[in-house]
């Protein structure tokens, strides 16, 4: 009988979900997911961590409870620094141990990543193929593919991404972490409230870039955070091609508390909306306040309009 | 250009050390920011983002009160979970107030050790070399150092004092004093001399108190005012109290007890947990090992590792029958709330205790 793997569908699986889910596939594994974020899983969540947690560490909670009697073997990522010198929230560093101590029955497959310490991506995974009785040959066969899998996807994505850019709808940034971007209940609501409103949202997580530390230079020099560097970098380099930015945070998400503040004070000459949700978040209020964030946007661009033309 | 007027933000009794320590190197003029009163939070949280941690507010608000007695230079250092990103963040949100000041920052590439703060304070004092920095170095760790010790005796006993007061008395006396120190040595003499007045204060401690441990973030254990005086409130009550963090054990003995600390809590915790919730965690073993009554824990609002930590915490204490009290302190938690639940964990604890005898 084949082995059943679950993947929480939270926090970084949005990142690196390509990769996990085709190196378990590659190993002929079956992997199962947990179903997207609703009422039901963001309340069982609760039950497993302080009330003070942020909502996407809540909602990863709720994912695994949903999982627990579902499958084998629980993957359960502990990404404590994904490059040298920079740090990543220290929910992640925490992650495994939490779910160990919150869940002491299910068997968890452990994969840390830590550059900081030598645990590259690799090594990671053939300490998890190997609990799972797999050969190095295998698992290497089945990393290198799924790194294959992962490095063509992200392409397309960009590239779809980019498409959206010549546009000449409104376009609006929204600038999250993955995890809050495209989960159903945080980020979902607004993406799906700007294609209704026909507004291109381009979103954050399209940025792939090496030169980081350039992109992000202007809007602070001595930030750590790796995840927060990068939205930074986005906003830099994406920020002329849009008409507005709507940075959208979990309350009480550590990392964002000071990184949006910066962005907030630094980047000037673009409307900024800053959209914190937690687990009793309306839609109306924010319907209410997207819209008015739209209408803004709308007026001033047909002030700029108008006020081109009277210089003609 | 006047004279620059160097300031910090209050940690504990270590502004003492801290004064001494720039008074020394920079030969500046140091300005002690005014002491930390309600004013001092109520301005910090204002000018603050929303949901950031608790001692941004209060370094803020100590900055504000420091730059309207005419400080010119902020001093800020880094570290840890958010801490290393204060000093940027504080330093935008000053400017954009419109204060005119100098910030230095100690971190260099998110790192703060001897070459960095060599580094920062060569760019006040030019005519610094490194064996005098050094050696000011030395004795302001020192001076750490006894202060923590001195600290610990008086947390241990200050419960059972016969006259109220008298501890905190010659304390303060005795950090007049270090302030004043020359070196190496005439700081050990004074400690010496301390040493042997404290334990002349007379106590009436016995044999078998009721033992409470307070872990936690480091801001609020080592800032007491940011915790509304929680050892204070624990000494009314005739209570030992044990604390670990201190800036001994963060600056030095953090370092060489991690691998220890893993080893001790395998059962719960692989890896480290970010900041002090790894500590946190094997401290909690500690308290159990060595029979204490109970163990309070003490946060700032949204703190995230030990919002990692907690889970972790309390399932150990669950796993030892030991009993366990959160406190999460904002900017506007009310004292009275804290002293009710204060008397009914000792109340609980007493009982607990009678019951077990």
């Amino acid at each position: 009988m084949k082995i059943k793997v679950g993947i929480p569908r939270a926090l970084l699986y949005y990142k690196y979900h390509t990769l996990w889910q085709n190196f378990f596939q590659n190993l002929n594994v079956d992997v199962i997911i947990s179903p997207k974020t609703n009422k039901q899983i963001i309340d069982n969540g609760l039950k497993y961590v302080v009330d003070e947690a942020c909502l996407s560490l809540k909602i990863f909670m709720g994912h695994v409870d949903y999982l627990k009697d579902k499958c084998d073997y629980l993957f359960i990522p502990r990404i404590a620094c994904v490059k040298k010198q920079e740090k990543v929230c220290t929910n992640f560093l925490a992650l495994y141990d939490l779910v160990r101590n919150s869940f002491p029955k299910i068997k968890i497959l452990n994969y840390n990543l830590d550059i900081e310490k030598n645990e590259e991506e690799l090594d990671g995974l053939i300490k998890v193929g190997k609990e799972l009785n797999f050969s190095y040959l295998e698992i290497l066969r089945a990393y290198e593919k799924a790194k294959q899998q992962e490095n063509k996807e992200r392409k397309l994505c960009k590239m779809l991404e980019e498409n959206k850019l010549k546009t000449d709808n409104l376009k609006i940034m929204i600038v999250s972490h993955p995890y809050n971007l495209h989960d159903e209940f945080i980020g979902k609501p607004i993406i799906n409230y700007l294609k209704q409103e026909h507004v291109t949202a381009i979103l954050s997580d399209i940025y792939e870039s090496q030169d980081v530390e350039i992109d992000c230079q202007g809007i602070s020099d001595t930030l750590y955070w790796t995840y927060n560097k990068q939205l930074m970098a986005f906003i830099k380099k994406y920020k002329d091609k849009v008409d507005g930015i709507i940075l959208l945070s979990t309350f009480p998400c550590g990392p964002d508390s000071l990184a949006n503040e910066l962005i907030i004070r630094k980047v000037k000459n673009i409307p900024i909306s800053y959209i914190t949700i937690d687990n009793n978040a309306s839609d109306t209020g924010l319907i209410t306040r997207l819209e008015s964030f739209i209408d803004i946007i709308k007026i001033q661009k047909e002030r700029s309009k108008k006020h081109v033309r009277a210089n003609n | 250009m006047s004279e620059p007027i160097i300031s910090f933000p209050h940690l504990g009794n270590y502004s003492t050390v801290f004064a001494y320590f720039f008074k020394h190197t920079t030969k500046c003029k140091i300005l002690i920011a005014p002491a930390i009163t309600k004013k001092t939070i109520e301005l910090g949280s204002k000018y603050s983002p929303d949901f950031v941690c608790l001692p941004f507010k209060y370094n803020l608000g100590n900055f504000i009160e420091a730059l309207n007695q005419n400080a010119t230079i902020l001093v800020q250092a880094g570290g840890g979970c958010r801490y290393g990103c204060y000093g940027e963040v504080q330093e935008q949100i000053l400017k954009d107030l419109g204060y005119n000041f100098e910030f230095l920052s100690l971190m260099n590439n998110g790192k703060v050790n001897i070459i960095t703060i060599y580094k920062a304070i060569k760019k006040l004092n030019k005519h610094l070399n490194f064996f005098k920095y050094f050696y000011y170095l030395l004795i302001s760790m020192l001076m750490i150092f006894y202060i923590d010790k001195t600290e610990n005796f008086i947390r241990l006993n200050i419960g059972f004092e016969n006259e109220k007061g008298s501890f905190k008395k010659l304390e303060k006396i005795m950090l007049k004093d270090f302030a004043k120190c020359h070196g190496i040595i005439s700081l050990t003499f004074k400690y010496f001399k301390y040493h042997h007045k404290f334990r002349k204060i007379s106590i009436n401690k016995p044999n078998n108190p009721l033992k409470i441990g307070v872990i936690g973030e480091l801001y609020t254990s080592m800032e007491q005012f940011s915790s509304y005086f929680i050892e204070e409130q624990l000494a009314k009550y005739n209570i030992a109290v044990k604390r670990f963090t201190n800036l001994t054990y963060l600056l030095v003995k953090k370092r060489l007890v991690t691998k220890k600390m893993l080893k001790d809590v395998k059962e719960y915790a692989t890896y480290e947990l970010g900041a002090d919730g790894l500590d946190n965690v094997a401290r909690c073993k500690y308290l159990i090992k060595h029979g204490y009554d109970g163990i309070i824990h003490i946060k700032p609002f949204g703190c995230t590792p030990e919002i990692g930590a907690m889970p972790i915490i309390d399932k150990i204490c669950k796993d030892y029958n030991i009993p366990v009290i959160y406190f999460s302190f904002d900017a506007q938690t009310s004292d009275e709330g804290i002293k009710t639940r204060l008397e009914a964990l000792v109340d609980m604890l007493k009982e607990r205790k009678r019951k077990n005898d």
